[in-house]
């Protein structure tokens, strides 16, 4: 590990990855530390990503990555009804579900061959700041400790992101918007291949929902997302997603115990400093409706890099400069939604069964143009006009 | 105080999230908790998914 380069970036994942690898190709010297001693693992992840969203990083999606494409997805009422949601053009996909174990040692190969040095179970203990200006950090690797400094140093660590924090930038996560989540990699088990579940309602999971994700023919990722103020003794995620598969794969075989939590609060208020910048989980950018953050990560991860190289070309790192970055990803179609589907999950989050009961039952199968919450809920409101007066004030996203 | 049991926790870091004292921290396989910021809010203790953390009345 070198004492100095131009971008540091902490956090392995796909944020972190994306980011190595633009930055590297751009020519700039990179370096890339991930505290776990494994890129990839933990997962802790249900792995679903949209078709469309992937291909815009690859010009080739490689079949190892893929555990499962989905070509239509359910969702069922408190009440137990269920209905489809399919692409308006059958046969077309809709998305996949990921290896994440594979995929994201992909995007760390893919950085590395670009020219990145990568270093695992290096962790980030502390950041340099001089006069307000993050300068780099000090990152404990093997029995050594060493103080790196960069240009400009990106906070790719996720969820349970700290390095922020060293930079005096509150993430704290409010308890209501932490969705506090279990999930069992199940096999032998009977599902429908090709088709992601999600169940609705206070007592399967209050303020979340449940998810299958199918990895294969017989086996999927079975689990439960609740809001951090809904958990308690007894009533914890994984309690509610025992009592689900208990009643629901019995003979299911679990292989492997995956949890962790998924912010759906709004994004950071800025998540761009003097020397630093943010991407991922650690802006809090994952989707407050579905908590997917995959795509937002390579996504601000790919946007930071380029910003990062565009200001250390122009030798000014302030943040000033790096706002270009921050302004961007607002703008852009990702954080137009971000924005959007935070509002609409305000309002889903307040719904008693009762009414989520009528809202579901209104719809029957139905085809969509384009695969995304957005049309879901334009046809939701579209046949309950009744509860448009409790979205009047976000009208203006559906226009 | 705030124990942590780890024989139960999956070190998977909701709580790291949520602490507004940024009092815990995820060292690769196992958590710590910095006794000197913690102020025993138990927010940890209620996001836990597994019921891992627990709040002991022994100093």
């Amino acid at each position: 590990m070198k004492s100095e380069y131009d971008i540091l970036i902490i956090g392995g994942g796909p944020g972190g990855a994306l980011a190595a690898k633009t930055a590297a190709q751009s020519g700039l010297s990179v370096c890339i530390i991930e505290k776990r001693p494994a890129i990839g693992a933990p997962v802790r992840c249900a792995e679903g990503i949209g078709e469309d969203l992937i291909s815009e990083f690859f010009d080739e999606v490689d079949p190892k990555w893929i555990s499962a494409k989905i070509e239509r997805a359910k969702l069922i009422a408190p009440d137990g009804s269920a209905f489809y949601l399919d692409p308006a053009m059958a046969g077309n996909e809709v998305g996949y579900v990921l290896d994440r174990k594979f995929f994201d040692r992909e995007l760390i190969w893919q950085a590395v061959d670009a020219g990145a040095e990568c270093y695992v179970r290096a962790r980030a203990t502390d950041a340099i700041v001089e006069d307000g200006r993050v300068c780099g950090a000090r990152i404990e690797y093997g029995k050594e400790k060493y103080e790196v400094r960069a240009k400009i140093v990106i906070a790719a660590d996720g969820v349970e992101s700290k390095f922020s924090r060293y930079c005096g930038i509150d993430t704290t996560v409010p308890l209501r918007e932490l969705e506090t989540c279990a999930q069992y990699l199940m096999t032998d088990i009977d599902i429908e291949p090709g088709v992601t579940v999600f169940y609705v309602g206070r007592d399967v999971a209050p303020e979340g929902y449940i998810w299958i994700f199918p990895k294969g023919k017989r086996s999927a990722n079975v689990g439960i997302g609740i809001s951090g103020t809904q958990s308690k003794n007894g009533k914890r995620a994984k309690d509610y997603l025992d009592k689900y598969v208990k009643e629901n794969f019995p003979e299911g075989k679990t292989i492997e115990l995956i949890i962790g939590g998924v912010s759906v609060c709004e994004p950071l208020d800025c998540t761009v400093a003097d020397g630093l910048i943010i991407v991922g989980d650690a802006a809090r950018l994952s989707d407050p409706i579905t908590g997917g953050g995959i795509y937002n990560a390579m996504y601000t991860g790919k946007l930071a890099a380029e910003v990062a190289a565009e200001c250390i070309a122009r030798d000014d790192c302030s943040k000033e400069a790096l706002m270009k970055y921050d302004e961007t990803w607002r703008n852009s179609k990702m954080g137009r939604a971000l924005d959007r589907n935070y509002q609409i999950k305000e309002i889903f989050v307040k719904l008693e069964d009762k009414q989520l009961n009528a809202i579901l039952n209104s719809v029957n199968n139905l085809a969509m143009k384009e695969f995304s919450t957005l049309t879901l809920v334009k046809e939701l409101i579209r046949l309950n006009p009744r509860i448009l007066k409790d979205l009047a004030g976000i009208k203006k996203y559906f226009e | 105080m705030i124990v942590i049991r780890r024989e139960i926790c999956g070190y998977c870091g909701a709580c790291v999230s949520v602490c507004p004292e940024a009092a815990l921290e995820l060292v690769d396989a196992y958590l710590e908790i910095d006794a000197e910021k913690c102020k025993n809010c138990s927010i940890c203790v209620r996001v836990c998914p597994l019921g891992a953390l627990e709040v002991s009345d022994e100093e």
